[in-house]
């Protein structure tokens, strides 16, 4: 497989993508618009729901349904072109070099194959391991995402895990044939509280003694800007503002600010949390 | 959970599937007593004939237990059964019993035949219309089962009968065989084919095929019909799920996808359509049997039915219950099998 990133070139490139979403009644624009790039660093895409933040991070696999319209001045992923790449350069991307992690693990992993079972196969389909050596293969990884009783787990089906046994499952998949980018489409949003520390704690650990670069889509503006080096902000399907994550609080944008205020806050008493005023104005398309 | 309690768990409930088994039957051989009960037909003329003397109709009620309370009559009735004592036909005047073991086969070749190319056909294309969904194959297939379910199985059997019988001549006409092989077979199983195969008869067998080939082509049209559009309402569910969008971010292939993560979890709810509708056709499909001369149950049940031959009538409807019954055991274990969260 080639792994090749040009010099000076970041991991992702993203310029100006669009995606529609025609429909009888007319067409939905989801993404209006949005570059960014990732290189070895944790991206953050917040954004209420609907905003295009999965959706973006879809595009860039490929896996959006074939209704989906998509354009862009560039969608790259290393020297692949995304918009162009055939079907089996793609296969060889996901998964391979790009991994996917989604929300609920109740709903993600196939209710009839065991946990070991759905591991091994990510791992056979990008390399050439037989049946025994990817069941060892798999033991490890659960090991590795610090499953206590590995083998119990490799042999259960989703339905006998909780939901954070079942993401750490999801996680051992997705990290399987050792990806450079991991999505993560809101890993944590069904889980318990107790449970979203350790599951991001997790992901943390494993992309940076991986040296991965990591694009974490979330609604939770703290927790990013917590666990990622940057953070971009989407709004209706563009990005309102992109900045380092530390600086977050000096957020110049009307949304950013807007979504800041209206979080309660333990030290601050306040007898009324504002609502989000929406400026019209956000919406005009950008450059 | 601790393994040993789950485990005891599971045997609980299967075992409670099998005890329903016996309470389904006697509630069934309940049914069919007070209806036997119930008609105007009064079972001792039917033995012992319309214009027999006054002292002979009154010993056969006494010997047929007619004259005792109605539970000790169900008693008998039930003791009758279990012993495989159906009665006897007023038509044929054989056993009953005899006579649905001498039709039975005929109907079970026949709808076993079906339902495998029914399924078969069915399942396939389902999961082309549902993979396609949209495209001129799926209208295409759609059309094609919108047919099978609407066409009526006596147009569809008599132009088949008129096409490859009368003008093509490429098969044989109504019956279950030639009559050049007729009882030259030594019957073990009541199956023409396995009896055949079994006697290495190779013309014989090839003859019974053909027989088979028009009425199971139309009665497998007619349930492939329902089970393509089953699956692929199921696979079109199962493709939106999540765990479909894993498998492609996985990097599988598009045929490992469909079939072993959709498709397999289609087959939970698709193995319920699959055995109702074999069921339906062990039944005896009566249209389909009477183009084609095919002496099954479903003829069996229609004839006597119409001559008012109360035991025949009674003990095929118990026998179909049976079935019917015995199937959905099969099923409920089959879902074990395939779905491990009824394990």
């Amino acid at each position: 497989m080639t792994r090749t990133v040009l010099p000076g070139e970041p991991l992702v490139a993203v310029r100006n993508l669009h995606v529609d979403f025609p429909s009888a009644t007319g067409v939905t624009q989801a993404v209006r618009g949005v570059s960014f790039a990732i290189g070895r660093e944790k991206l953050g895409i917040v954004g209420e729901s609907g905003s295009g933040k999965s959706v973006t991070g879809r595009a860039l696999m490929r896996l959006l349904p074939g209704s989906a319209r998509v354009r862009a001045d560039a969608l790259r992923f290393g020297t692949t072109d995304i918009l162009h790449a055939s079907e089996a350069e793609m296969r060889a991307l996901r998964g391979g070099r790009i991994g996917l992690i989604l929300q609920d693990p109740k709903y993600s992993l196939n209710p009839v194959m065991t946990a070991g079972a759905q591991i091994a196969e990510a791992l056979r389909a990008h390399t050439k391991l037989g049946r025994r050596e990817a069941r060892e293969a798999a033991l490890n990884l659960l090991e590795s995402v610090k499953i206590r009783d590995p083998r119990r787990v490799h042999d259960a089906y989703p339905h006998e895990l909780s939901g954070g046994m079942g993401q750490r499952v999801m996680i051992a998949m997705m990290l399987a044939p050792n990806p450079e980018l991991l999505i993560a489409d809101e890993p944590t949003s069904a889980l318990d509280a107790s449970v979203q520390a350790e599951i991001l704690s997790l992901i943390e650990e494993q992309v940076d003694s991986r040296g991965m670069a990591l694009m974490l889509i979330s609604h939770d503006l703290p927790l990013v800007s917590r666990f990622c080096d940057r953070v971009a902000v989407m709004y209706a399907g563009q990005v309102m503002e992109e900045l380092p994550a530390a600086d977050l609080h000096r957020a110049t944008h009307g949304y950013t600010r807007g979504l800041l205020e209206c979080l309660p806050s333990l030290e601050e008493r306040r007898e009324r949390l504002p609502t989000l005023r929406r400026d019209p104005s956000w919406l005009a398309p950008r450059a | 959970m601790p393994r040993a309690r789950l485990i005891s768990r599971q045997w609980g409930s299967l075992a409670a599937t099998a005890a329903s088994i016996p309470i389904t039957l006697l509630g069934l051989a309940l049914v069919t007593f007070f209806i036997g009960r119930v008609v105007p037909i009064d079972p001792v003329l039917a033995v012992v004939g319309d214009r027999a003397p006054a002292d002979v109709v009154a010993r056969a009620r006494v010997e047929l237990g007619l004259d005792q309370p109605l539970p000790m009559q169900f008693w008998r009735y039930l003791t009758d059964i279990v012993t495989g004592n159906l009665g006897r036909s007023v038509m044929t005047s054989n056993p009953v019993w005899e006579d649905i073991a001498r039709f039975f086969p005929a109907t079970f070749e026949l709808a076993t035949l079906a339902i495998i190319i029914a399924a078969v056909l069915g399942i396939g294309l389902g999961v082309l219309a549902a993979t396609r969904q949209g495209s001129w194959v799926d209208q295409a297939v759609r059309v094609f089962c919108l047919a099978g379910h609407s066409l009526p199985v006596f147009v569809l059997g008599l132009v088949s009968l008129l096409v490859f019988y009368a003008w093509l001549g490429w098969l044989p006409g109504p019956g279950r065989q030639g009559i050049v092989y007729q009882d030259m077979v030594e019957p073990v199983t009541g199956l023409l084919t396995l009896d055949a195969a079994l006697a290495n008869d190779w013309p014989a067998f090839w003859d019974a095929v053909l027989h088979l080939v028009q009425p199971a082509g139309i009665l497998a049209f007619f349930s492939l019909a329902y089970i393509a559009r089953m699956t692929r309402a199921f696979m079109l569910a199962e493709l939106r799920s999540e765990y479909v969008t894993t498998a492609r971010a996985k990097g599988l292939s598009n045929a490992r996808i469909v079939w072993r993560h959709a498709f397999r979890n289609t087959l939970v709810p698709l193995v319920t359509v699959i055995f109702l509708t074999y069921a339906g056709l062990l039944e005896g499909a009566v249209l389909t049997e009477t183009i084609f001369a095919w002496p099954g149950l479903g003829q069996y049940l229609t004839v006597s039915l119409l001559n008012a031959d109360m035991n025949a009538v009674l003990g095929a409807t118990l026998v179909v219950g049976l079935i019917y019954v015995v199937l959905n055991l099969f099923a409920d274990l089959l879902y074990r099998l395939l779905d491990p969260r009824t394990r």
